[in-house]
C-alpha cells in the first residue's frame, strides 16, 4: 500500500510540473508577441510594455520564464491583473463562492445519482430503470448553458420557485438552482454508472455465493454488492471534478455568482491573460490533487489494485 | 465442534433415524428464454444419506448443476422456474417452505461450494470477514467470536498461518488455498449436507487430490452427506459411494460406484467407460461416443440419447424411458436396461 | 458539463475477445449480425434519422430555407415567431430560422472533423502503445496522463484566449489536441486485451509482421469500443464547441453557430425566450442523436449480449 501511495505521489509531482508547464508554454510560447497573451489587443505605451516584459521575464528563455512562474506559483504569487490587483487575491476572494457551489452540486449529484442508479440497477428493465435510462440521456444531451437558461426561465421566471440570480452575497437559497443545474449532467453520469455497476455486480459469482450462505437479500445487495459497485463511481468522481469546474464557469455566468468561474469568464472578455492563466493553473492543480486523493481512496476500497 | 441445530425439532423425527437426509424426487426445472424454453431438469431423482457421498456425473450442459441450485434455492427466477417435483430435507419439502425458513437452512444445514473460488469469493472483504459472517448472521455471534472461529476453521482445512492470513484478501491466496477458504466457509456451521459443484475443475491435478482428500476427511469427521458434481470420472472413482449419471437434463442411471464401473446398466454410461483412457489398453484407437451432446433447446424425441446409441430400437425414438429400479439399489432410464443387467 | 472523460465502463462494449458465433448455417461476422440487430432497433432508427437530417441540413441548408441568414435589418430586431419569421428574429433582425438552419453546418462539421482527427491520432498511437508496450508505451502513457490533468473546457479557454483569432480551424485544432487522450486510453486498453489472445500468437507463429497483425487482427477486433465512443464524442464535441462559443472563446461573429447564437442573445433571453429555445432545441436534439446512436451501437456490438 505504501509503495502504491509513493508511486502515485510521484506521478502527481510529474503531472504537476508537466501540466503547469504545458499551460504556460502554450500560452507564452506561441509564435508572435507574448505580450498579446497577457494583454490581448489592448493598446499600450512603450513604457508599460517594457515593465511588463521585466515583470514577467519575457526576455528570458522559456524554461527560465516557466521557472519564475512556478516558483511564484508555489509561493502564492501569480502575477497581477492590469489594475495591479494580485491574481492571488482575486482567487482568494472568488474561491469560497465556487467551493460552496461545487460542494452543493456534489452533494446533490451523489445523493440523487447513486440512489437513482442503485434502484434502477436492482429493478433492471422495469419502469424505474427505463425512466432513469431515458432521463439521463436526455439530461446529458442538453449543454449545460442551455440547461441553465431553461432552468432560469422556467423555475426562476415562470414558476418563481427559486431566485433567478444568486444574489450578492449569494444566499444559501440562491445557490440552490445553480447547484442543481451544475449537478445535472454529472448526476446523470453517476446514475448511469451506478446502475451499470450494480447490474454487473448482481450478476457476479460472489453474489451467488452470498445467497448460498443464506444471507438476506438486503444484506446481499446492501453489503456485498454495494462496495464493489461503488468502485467505478469513485473513480468517476475525480474526473467529475473537472466537469464541475468547467460547468461552474458557465453556471456562475448565468446565475451571476462571483466565483472563480465568473472571474475567468470576465478575464477572457477583458483579455487579462495573467488572470486567466493564473486561475486555470490553480484549478488544474486542484484537479490533480483531487485525482491523487481519489486514486488512494480507490486503493482503500479495492484491495486488488494495491499491488499495481 | 458442538452441534447447535435449533432446526432439528422442526423436522420429521423419523426421517432423522432412517438416515435419508436429502431426497430429490422428480424435479423439473425450466428456463424460459427468448430463444425458447429449456428443460434443465427432467424428472430428476436422487438421494443422499448421512455420511454418504453421491457423485452426479455428466457433461457440461447436462443439467447437473441445476438440481443442486434448486436444492439451495438459488436459481435465478426469472428465467428459471421449478415446475414440478419435491426436494425433501429430513422429510420436509423445501420447495413448499417459506423463503424465511429456507434461508435459515441455506448455509446452515445445507451448503454449497463452487468451481472458481476467485470469483466466488467477494474480492473486497477479507477471508476472515467472509467466514465470520456465517457465525455472525446465522448464530448471532460477535465479530471477535466469529473471527476466532474463522481461524479455527482455517486451521481445520489446513491453511497454514491461519492467524495471520485471516486478514488477507481472496486474491492473495493460491487457487488451492482459496478453495479451502470456500470449504471452510461452507462447513462453518457444521451442515448436514454439503454440495460441491466442480470443486476441483479449476485446479492442478496435485491440488485436486489434496482438496478431495480434505473433503473426504471432513466428511469422516462430521458425518455430513456430500453431493459431488463433476464431469471428471477419475475424481469420482476415489471418493464416491454412489454415482448418478446425467444426460440431457435427465438421470441416465444411478448405482453404487463399483457396480457402475464394472457393469453399467445404460448405454451412455457404457460409452463413457469405454471412452476412458486406460493404462492397460496400449495402442489402438480411442473410442469416444459417436455424435455430440444435445443442445438443450432441441432435445431429441423419445430417449434423448438415441441418436448416439449403439443399441437404438424403434421404441427409443418415440418413448422417453422413465427412471426405474432394475435391481435393488440400481436405477436406469433405458428401455433395455434388463438386457444390460443380464449380460 | 459533458466532458470528454466519460467513464468508459458506462458507454463502451468489450472489445471482441471471442470470435463471434455465426447464425445457423450462414457464415457471418459481428458486423453483419450487428447490422441485423441495428436495423430493428428503434433507438438506432430514430438517431440515424436525426443525424441524417442534420447532416443534410449542414451540407444543403438551401433545402430548408431560401432566406439569407445574413440579411438582417435592425428594424426587425427581436421579434417573436410569426408566419413571416418562423423562429422569430434575433438582435440584429436576422431571420432566426435561417440562422438556425445554417448553424447546423458549423456545429456538425466541427463535431465530425474534431472527432475524425482525434480518433485517427488516438487509434494510431493507442494501438502502437498497447501492442508494442515497453518504452514507447510508458512515454505515451505519461504524456496522456499530463493531458488528462487539464479538463477540456479549461484548456479551450486558456488556449483559445491566447490564440487571438478564433476561426474554425483554430477551434478545431484546440479541441483535437485536447480530445484524443480519452480515446487513446480506450484504444490502448482494448488493444491490451486483444493482444493476449491466442490467435494473435498463432498469427505471429505463422510469421506475420507486426504491421499485419495490428491492421488485420488487433484493430478490427479492438476497435469496437472506440467506434462507439467516437460516435458519442461527435455529440460531445458539438456541445463543447457550443459552450466555448457561449463563453466567448469559441467562434466569433460573423460565424453562425448555435452556441454563438445563444451567447450573443444571453442578456435578452429572459425577455425573449425564443432566442434560446430554437438553437437550444437543435443543439440538444443533435447531441442526443449521437449519444443515442452510440448506445445503440454498443448494444449491437457487444458480443456478450448475444
Amino acid at each position: 500500500m505504501t509503495s502504491y501511495i509513493i508511486r502515485r505521489v510521484g506521478q502527481f509531482v510529474l503531472v504537476f510540473f508537466a501540466a503547469t508547464f504545458l499551460i504556460f508554454a502554450m500560452v507564452f510560447a506561441i509564435p508572435g508577441d507574448p505580450i498579446r497573451a497577457l494583454a490581448g489587443e489592448k493598446p499600450m505605451p512603450e513604457s508599460l510594455r517594457q515593465s511588463l516584459i521585466q515583470q514577467y521575464h519575457l526576455d528570458e528563455p522559456l524554461l527560465a520564464q516557466y521557472w519564475h512562474y512556478v516558483t511564484g506559483l508555489i509561493q502564492g504569487d501569480l502575477g497581477e491583473s492590469f489594475n495591479q490587483r494580485p491574481v492571488a487575491d482575486i482567487i482568494k476572494e472568488a474561491f469560497p463562492k465556487t467551493l460552496r457551489l461545487a460542494t452543493y452540486a456534489f452533494i446533490i449529484e451523489m445523493v440523487i445519482g447513486v440512489t437513482a442508479g442503485v434502484y434502477a440497477g436492482i429493478r433492471k428493465d422495469k419502469f424505474l430503470d427505463s425512466l432513469v435510462k431515458v432521463s439521463t440521456v436526455a439530461v446529458i444531451s442538453v449543454p449545460i448553458f442551455v440547461l441553465g437558461f431553461v432552468a432560469q426561465l422556467v423555475i426562476g421566471v415562470r414558476l418563481g420557485w427559486l431566485p433567478v440570480t444568486a444574489g450578492n452575497p449569494p444566499s444559501l437559497y440562491g445557490y440552490l438552482l445553480p447547484a442543481l443545474v451544475l449537478a445535472s449532467v454529472s448526476l446523470a453520469y453517476v446514475a448511469r454508472l451506478t446502475r451499470s455497476s450494480v447490474v454487473e455486480n448482481l450478476r457476479a459469482d460472489y453474489v451467488r455465493t452470498a445467497k448460498a450462505k443464506g444471507l438476506s437479500q438486503r444484506r446481499v445487495i446492501g453489503v456485498h454488492t454495494f462496495r464493489n459497485s461503488l468502485i467505478p463511481v469513485i473513480t468517476f468522481l475525480a474526473i467529475d471534478l473537472g466537469a464541475l469546474m468547467s460547468g461552474a464557469i458557465v453556471t456562475e455566468r448565468i446565475f451571476n455568482i462571483p466565483g472563480l468561474g465568473r472571474a475567468v469568464y470576465e478575464a477572457t472578455i477583458s483579455q487579462e491573460g495573467a488572470v486567466v492563466v493564473g486561475i486555470v493553473t490553480v484549478l488544474v492543480v486542484i484537479y490533480a490533487v483531487a485525482n491523487l486523493v481519489v486514486d488512494i481512496l480507490y486503493a482503500v476500497l479495492d484491495p486488488r489494485i494495491r499491488y499495481d | 465442534m458442538t452441534k447447535v441445530t435449533p432446526l432439528d425439532t422442526a423436522f420429521d423425527p423419523h426421517a432423522a433415524d432412517t438416515g435419508v437426509l436429502l431426497e430429490v424426487r422428480d424435479l423439473e426445472v425450466e428456463f424460459r428464454m427468448r430463444a425458447g424454453t429449456v428443460k434443465a431438469a427432467n424428472k430428476v431423482s436422487y438421494q443422499v444419506d448421512k455420511g454418504e457421498t453421491l457423485a452426479i456425473v455428466g457433461e457440461s450442459g447436462s443439467g447437473k448443476t441445476v438440481s443442486a441450485q434448486a436444492i439451495m434455492g438459488i436459481i435465478d427466477s426469472p428465467p428459471g422456474f421449478i415446475t414440478g417435483g419435491e426436494i425433501l430435507f429430513r422429510g420436509k419439502d423445501l420447495l413448499k417452505m417459506e423463503e424465511k425458513e429456507r434461508r435459515q437452512i441455506r448455509g446452515d444445514r445445507v451448503s454449497m461450494i463452487f468451481q472458481d473460488a476467485l470469483t466466488a469469493l467477494n474480492p473486497v472483504f477479507t477471508v476472515g470477514w467472509q467466514i465470520s459472517e456465517m457465525f455472525q448472521k446465522h448464530r448471532g455471534m460477535s465479530k471477535s467470536e466469529g473471527y476466532k472461529r474463522a481461524v479455527e476453521l482455517m486451521n481445520l482445512v489446513k491453511i497454514p498461518s491461519a492467524a495471520e492470513r485471516v486478514n488477507a484478501y481472496p486474491h492473495e491466496f493460491s487457487g488451492g488455498m482459496r478453495q479451502r477458504v470456500m470449504i471452510a466457509m461452507a462447513i462453518a456451521l457444521d451442515p448436514d449436507v454439503l454440495i460441491a459443484d466442480e470443486p476441483t475443475t479449476a485446479l492442478d491435478v496435485t491440488v485436486q487430490a489434496q482438496i478431495m482428500d480434505l473433503l473426504a476427511d471432513l466428511q469422516q469427521q462430521t458425518g455430513m452427506g456430500l453431493i459431488l458434481i463433476t464431469h471428471d470420472l477419475g475424481v469420482v472413482a476415489e471418493v464416491a459411494d454412489k454415482v448418478s449419471v446425467m444426460y440431457a437434463a435427465e438421470i441416465a442411471e444411478t448405482a453404487d460406484i463399483r457396480e457402475l464401473y464394472q457393469h453399467p446398466y445404460h448405454p451412455y454410461t457404457e460409452g463413457l467407460m469405454r471412452s476412458l483412457v486406460r493404462p492397460d489398453h496400449k495402442g489402438g484407437r480411442l473410442s469416444p461416443i459417436k455424435g455430440s451432446p444435445p443442445d438443450l433447446l432441441h432435445i431429441p424425441s423419445g430417449c434423448p440419447f438415441h441418436p448416439r446409441c449403439d443399441y437404438v430400437q424403434d421404441i427409443c425414438r418415440t418413448d422417453d424411458p422413465p427412471l426405474r429400479e432394475i435391481v435393488e439399489g440400481r436405477t436406469s432410464a433405458c428401455h433395455f436396461a434388463e438386457v444390460f443387467s443380464n449380460d | 458539463m459533458t466532458d470528454l472523460s466519460i467513464p468508459t465502463e458506462v458507454v463502451t462494449p468489450e472489445p471482441l475477445t471471442v470470435p463471434p458465433p455465426g447464425k445457423q448455417g450462414k457464415p457471418s461476422s459481428l458486423w453483419s449480425d450487428a447490422w441485423h440487430e441495428l436495423r430493428r432497433k428503434p433507438s438506432f432508427i430514430i438517431s440515424a434519422a436525426i443525424i441524417l437530417l442534420m447532416v443534410v441540413m449542414a451540407i444543403f441548408p438551401q433545402l430548408f430555407t431560401s432566406v439569407n441568414p445574413r440579411e438582417c435589418s435592425l428594424i426587425n430586431s427581436i421579434q417573436p415567431p410569426s408566419s413571416e419569421h418562423w423562429f422569430g428574429t434575433d438582435l440584429q433582425g436576422c431571420d432566426y430560422y435561417a440562422r438556425t438552419i445554417y448553424g447546423a453546418r458549423t456545429s456538425v462539421s466541427i463535431g465530425v472533423v474534431v472527432t475524425f482527427f482525434a480518433t485517427l491520432v488516438a487509434v494510431t498511437l493507442g494501438s502502437l502503445s498497447g501492442y508494442k508496450g515497453g518504452y514507447l508505451d510508458t512515454v505515451i502513457s505519461r504524456i496522456t496522463d499530463i493531458w488528462f490533468a487539464i479538463p477540456l473546457i479549461l484548456a479551450g479557454i486558456v488556449f483559445l484566449n491566447a490564440l487571438g483569432s478564433k476561426g474554425f480551424w483554430n477551434v478545431c485544432a484546440v479541441l483535437i489536441v485536447f480530445g484524443w487522450p480519452t480515446m487513446l486510453r480506450l484504444m490502448r486498453s482494448s488493444v491490451l486485451s486483444v493482444r493476449e489472445l491466442d490467435y494473435i500468437d498463432a498469427a505471429r507463429a505463422l510469421g506475420a509482421s507486426d504491421w499485419r497483425i495490428i491492421t488485420r487482427h488487433v484493430l478490427p477486433n479492438g476497435i469496437t469500443p472506440v467506434i462507439v465512443y467516437a460516435t458519442i464524442t461527435v455529440g460531445v464535441i458539438i456541445a463543447v464547441e457550443a459552450t466555448l462559443s457561449f463563453l466567448n472563446v469559441g467562434l466569433q461573429l460573423p460565424a453562425i453557430s448555435w452556441g454563438l447564437m445563444i451567447s450573443v442573445a444571453q442578456n435578452r433571453i429572459l425577455a425573449s425566450p425564443h432566442l434560446l429555445f430554437f438553437p437550444g432545441i437543435f443543439l440538444s436534439v443533435t447531441v442526443f442523436a449521437f449519444i443515442l446512436m452510440g448506445d445503440a451501437l454498443r448494444d449491437a456490438l457487444d458480443p456478450k449480449l448475444r
